[in-house]
């Protein structure tokens, strides 16, 4: 069982090995390092990279752009994050830096890296995953059922572990 | 009793008509036709999003409460796609904000069934199916859009619609076959909004005018699915669609209920007082 769970977790999907190569790809493997301590508002420790939102990095003449997408269209987070990519960039020494919100390519969970998941298992948010196997983070029990299919961000469903009781976040494959 | 409200304000009104086109000349026929419908759209989102909003600390239950705001959420993010767009494509001083919050009534083009009140949560929850079964159809369908924004935002919408009508739909049967009083509640919600459904297949000449450019959705196209998969969830609960011949529309031309004003009066409140005002 914690074979699968953990076989869940290292997995690469599509999604993110597209983005692993863009990265790869760009001339600015700086920046992108830089970006790396950028981390979701809400999520502690997640960066918006391992969170799959950090999509893009170009240079026009003396301006960084870079390019995020949003998890959820209403996120609220994300002028946080706007201004902490300006502030870590600045901190960098690139002082000219604007951060567009991307419509396309579309977020989805896939686009997470496997270190996110296991950051997101380490403080006991169910990770996402296609085949919606929530276990309880506390006690491994499959016996779990669903509280609310809106937890307390838009990212994440409440759950409560039938055999322990305990309430946890389930971070939602979409 | 509505329908008297509305044809009381067309008839008040002539100059409404006027007001609310909106035409800008200094844009093409074809970028004004797509102007309308961005802000369109963003208004159907909007007005809905603030619908969901009052059921904040009001819901039955903490988890309700999240479920309804979340929502909310997701079409607040979706008007603000549409108006951003819409904005960047008149130009000038206009932006997201202004759409929103200065323009008044008359100016507003949302379909009706997005401003009724929220009455109660059986009434909030079939709307909300009513309008997840649709914005499912229809935003698959706008992901086809010959214009590459408007099809990424549509594919935005309607993984979020798909999410929503996995909550919503339960419940109808859940109240429809739950007591005696949440049955008669879904029976009363059903009667009121039926009327106002037949509105979200219809499109005024601008829209017809972008299908045939590509750029919009057929909204006939999706109107038997919509009514065979209601029908079908309805039926299950042994409930009929009365299909009232009592058909609501004017939304699009700026002609509302009642009810708008006094949302608007709420939403804009901020804006109207303190023009300008920043967080």
């Amino acid at each position: 069982m914690v074979a699968v769970k953990q076989a869940i977790i290292d997995s690469v999907s599509p999604e993110y090995a597209e983005r692993t190569a863009l990265r790869n790809g760009s001339s600015y493997p700086q920046i992108w390092k830089i970006l790396d301590q950028v981390y979701d508002p809400e999520l502690p420790g997640l960066s918006l990279w391992d969170l799959g939102v950090l999509q893009s990095i170009e240079q026009k003449e003396d301006t960084w752009e870079i390019g995020i997408t949003l998890t959820y269209s209403g996120c609220p987070a994300v002028e946080c994050m706007q201004l902490d990519i300006i502030s870590v960039m600045r901190q960098a020494g690139y002082s000219n830096v604007k951060v567009k919100i991307l419509v396309s390519p579309i977020w989805s969970s896939e686009m997470m890296s496997p270190q996110g998941r296991a950051h997101l298992k380490s403080i006991q948010i169910v990770p996402p995953n296609p085949q919606q196997l929530v276990s309880c983070p506390i006690c491994d029990s499959h016996n779990t059922k669903v509280i609310s299919e809106f937890g307390s961000t838009a990212c994440k469903a409440l759950y409560q572990c039938l055999d322990c009781q305990e309430a946890f976040d389930y971070f939602k494959s979409f | 009793m509505i329908k008297t409200i509305v044809m009381q304000h067309i008839m008040c009104c002539p100059k409404a008509l006027k007001i609310c086109k909106g035409d800008d000349k200094t844009m093409s026929n074809k970028s004004n036709n797509l102007y309308r419908f961005l802000v369109a759209q963003g208004d159907d989102a909007i007005i809905l999003s603030h619908r969901l909003s009052e059921w904040c600390s009001n819901a039955p239950y903490l988890e309700e409460d999240l479920a309804l705001t979340n929502v909310a959420l997701d079409y607040l993010g979706r008007a603000r796609l549409f108006y951003q767009y819409a904005a960047e494509l008149k130009g000038g001083d206009e932006t997201e904000d202004s759409i929103a919050y200065t323009r008044d009534e008359r100016q507003y083009t949302n379909l009706l069934i997005h401003e009724l009140p929220i009455n109660d949560f059986a009434y909030t929850l079939l709307r909300q199916y009513f309008l997840d079964v649709f914005y499912v159809e229809y935003m698959t369908g706008l992901c086809q859009s010959s214009d590459q924004r408007i099809a990424a935002i549509a594919g935005k919408s309607v993984k979020e619609s798909r999410y929503h009508l996995k909550r919503s739909q339960p419940w109808i049967t859940q109240l429809a076959e739950g007591t005696e009083e949440s049955r008669r509640r879904i029976l009363d919600a059903l009667t009121e909004l039926e009327s106002f459904v037949g509105e979200l297949f219809e499109m005024p000449e601008w829209e017809q005018q972008l299908v045939t450019d590509g750029i919009a959705f057929d909204r006939q196209l999706i109107r038997e699915k919509w009514d065979h998969q209601v029908q079908a969830l309805l039926s299950a609960s042994d409930i009929n669609i009365l299909d009232s011949q009592l058909k609501i529309g004017g939304g699009r031309e700026g002609i509302h209920t009642e009810f708008l004003g006094h949302l608007l009066s709420e939403m804009q409140y901020l804006q109207r007082a303190y023009p300008g005002l920043k967080w």
